[in-house]
């Protein structure tokens, strides 16, 4: 059965994908060629060409929008060709996804380096890949504080966390948080502050994906380009679990990492692999010249050192925090290899920030005052047709021409799907293992009834990502890093880490934290500048950072203290005891989850 | 893991030291960590001029991208130290532990 929903489905998306490209390349050749006269031609031209009636009402509607421009055939090419793949390997990953660790944690038969690549898919997201060169493209040295803040994050992951979560835990990391914890409160509180940085996350790649297939493929609509986004999810997710998430994962990274080295190698060959002249080329070009070496802030913005620490910590401790990356330590066979894995994954990572900083001035370079990409030249050298995310897209086909350009939007298509489908994996594991399982039924849901509940709940997940989608497509998002790396920063990480390294936590110190995290940083965020001017436009903002790490994590930190420390329970005491064989087993593995291949 | 078992290896001087010793490289690695790039961060609140001075007369390259470039590097450089370190010398003690326990 799932063989024939899942070829339905690909044949119905690459029909859907056939028919509209049909119809527009019709509708554009009776543009461009009768032009006042587009629709008259159009309507015409469909019943000897196109094969079906329903193409023709698409063609004359599409021939009612004048100058369309040609169809991207290869990007849909490549793009079709990769979700061909991926719904192989869903089918391949569904015929071994038969208990409840195959379906969250693919049997935690993934090797050190496949979670190495794994954790760079789920990781490198769009926003990383062409915001980062955007940052570079707009603001020159400032897009690299990004980078490194980025990364410095993963060391710390494999110092403090990695090895630890492996051992102690099995689905989620409100796992190993409540290993000696109550596991109602603390589960309700983890899978709350999990589901709020999944669902915005998600809101944030959703909007992204509507936006970037939209100005690739203009005949595709921002919300039919969100739909297939959602749709394409839920088949790899509800099918292939885990292991086909791990896959769709790991193909992404190779591309991502291949289509960026590429990139990057095309810029230097251009420059003569000299990184003197490929920066003294993009001072020249750019109209801020050499201030776009000069500036630790954005350009034109205003120094403010209390909000360049806060931003390091957020993107430092958030990228620690995320509920979808943290997901990725238990599909792997031991400790050793979560361990392994970090370190992959962190060179993956770094190298590709290397790349993408080269990219950025590249892009100054190659696609600034060129006037094939630039929206009015007379105006502006910077501003691109199509929007602030596309320098990198056009850099692409500076170097490579059409074919490259389809190539790095489908690899830009697949960012987003790898992780978007990390995201509502680790959002339908909260709800299902945490609420569903732990907390609703106690633990006494059968396997079969927990991962029901988790398909159910990444079908809700994936509907909910499309609907909210569509209706934040016009809102300006860019507060959604701010909250989602925050609330990680402030809640998920600090009450993780001392669950592990504290005796002396308790439940109340954990809940009280928590939520301390959560309305926090959600509080802050919303009197700050960018929720209380620029969304909501009530003036100057009560609180003055956009990022209120460096206030709020301190506070959590202190209130898991003292809330901890004050707490004279019986429970309490017996939380602190069973510290120590928490201990035996976070330092040696005895008692782990084991892989599903060594039984 | 039975309690027998627990308290075998509670008692085993070799496991209070490997805990001690994985700690400590833990830590520190974490603070070296954090003190490299909460010291870049800070040079880009309080000391920016220091960041943005180009790295030779007649060069636009600022010192900070070379700064920035090496706080990745030396972050994948600490990863392959401690990975090293764990698997060199803390799974061979791990895996005497666990043994003595389960005799």
């Amino acid at each position: 059965m799932m063989t024939k929903i899942i070829a339905v489905l690909l044949t119905a998306l690459a029909l859907m994908a056939s028919g509209l490209s049909q119809a527009a390349d019709t509708a554009t050749a009776g543009v461009s060629a009768v032009a006042p006269t587009a629709a008259v031609v159009a309507s015409g031209v469909p019943a000897s060409v196109a094969p079906a009636s329903a193409v023709a009402v698409v063609a004359s509607a599409v021939a009612a929008t004048p100058a369309e421009p040609p169809l991207n055939w290869n990007a849909i090419i490549m793009f079709l060709i990769f979700v061909a793949v991926t719904l192989g390997i869903t089918y391949w990953a569904a015929t071994r996804t038969k208990t409840a660790t195959d379906f969250y944690a693919a049997g935690r038969g993934v090797t050190g380096l496949q979670n190495g690549m794994a954790i760079a898919g789920d990781y490198m997201s769009a926003a990383s890949f062409l915001g980062i060169a955007a940052l570079v493209y707009f603001n020159g040295f400032y897009g690299l504080i990004f980078s490194v803040g980025w990364l410095v994050g993963w060391p710390i992951i494999l110092f403090l966390i990695a090895e630890r979560l492996r051992n102690l835990g099995k689905y989620t990391y409100a796992d190993v948080v409540s290993f000696r914890l109550k596991q109602g409160p603390i589960r309700v509180m983890a899978a709350i502050s999990s589901l709020i940085v999944v669902i915005w996350y998600l809101i944030g790649q959703a909007v992204g994906a509507g936006q970037l297939l939209h100005t690739l493929i203009p005949q595709v609509s921002y919300k039919e380009a969100i739909v297939v986004v959602g749709a394409l999810i839920i088949i790899y997710v509800t099918f292939g679990g885990m292991k086909a998430t791990t896959w769709v994962q790991i193909i992404k990274a190779c591309l991502l990492l291949g289509g960026a080295t590429l990139m990057a190698f095309g810029v230097m060959q251009h420059e003569g692999f000299s990184f003197e002249k490929l920066f003294s080329d993009a001072v020249a070009i750019h109209p801020k010249g050499l201030d776009i070496m000069k500036s630790v802030v954005p350009l034109g913005a205003k120094a403010n050192p209390i909000e360049s620490i806060s931003l390091g910590l957020t993107l430092m401790f958030g990228t620690a925090g995320l509920p979808h990356i943290l997901m990725r330590f238990f599909t792997v066979t031991d400790a050793k290899a979560a361990r392994k894995s970090v370190l992959y994954g962190t060179c993956f990572i770094g190298f590709f920030y290397i790349l993408t900083f080269i990219i950025g001035f590249g892009a100054i370079v190659l696609v600034a005052n060129n006037p094939t990409y630039v929206a009015d030249i007379s105006k502006s050298i910077l501003a691109l047709k199509g929007g602030g995310s596309m320098p990198a897209v056009y850099l692409s086909h500076a170097l490579g021409g059409d074919l490259f350009l389809g190539f790095i939007a489908a690899v830009a298509f697949a960012t987003i799907l790898a992780v978007v489908s990390g995201l509502t994996l680790a959002g339908a594991s909260a709800l299902s293992h945490d609420i569903y399982a732990s907390v609703i039924k106690k633990g006494k849901a059968s396997e079969k009834e927990e991962v029901w509940v988790s398909k159910m709940a990444v079908i809700g997940l994936g509907i909910v990502a499309v609907l909210l989608g569509i209706a934040f497509e016009k809102q300006n998002v860019a507060y959604i890093v701010a909250l989602t790396f925050s609330i990680a920063a402030c809640t998920n990480f600090p009450i993780l880490v001392l669950s592990i390294f504290w005796r002396g936590l308790t439940t109340r110190g954990a809940v009280l934290g928590g939520y301390t995290g959560i309305i926090g940083s959600i509080g802050l965020l919303v009197i700050g500048p960018t929720v209380w001017t620029k969304v909501l436009g009530m003036g100057p903002a009560i609180f003055p950072y956009d990022f209120p790490t460096f206030v709020v994590l301190p506070t959590v930190l202190i209130v898991a203290y003292i809330a901890s420390v004050t707490d004279k329970s019986e429970s309490g005491q017996k939380e602190r005891e069973a510290y120590d064989a928490q201990l035996i087993r976070a330092e040696t593995g005895l008692g782990a989850e084991t892989s599903a291949s060594s039984h | 893991m039975s309690a027998l078992i627990a308290s075998k290896i509670q008692n085993n001087p070799k496991y209070l030291e490997l805990v001690g010793r994985r700690d400590k490289l833990s830590w520190t690695l974490s603070a070296i960590v954090c003190i490299i790039y909460f010291g870049f961060t800070l040079m880009i609140a309080f000391a920016p001029g220091v960041l943005t001075q180009p790295i030779a007369a007649g060069s636009v390259i600022p010192l900070g991208m070379l700064l920035g470039v090496g706080v990745i590097l030396i972050s994948a450089l600490l990863t392959g130290v401690y990975v090293y370190k764990a698997n060199t010398t803390f799974d061979p003690i791990v895996l005497e532990i666990v043994q003595e326990a389960s005799k």
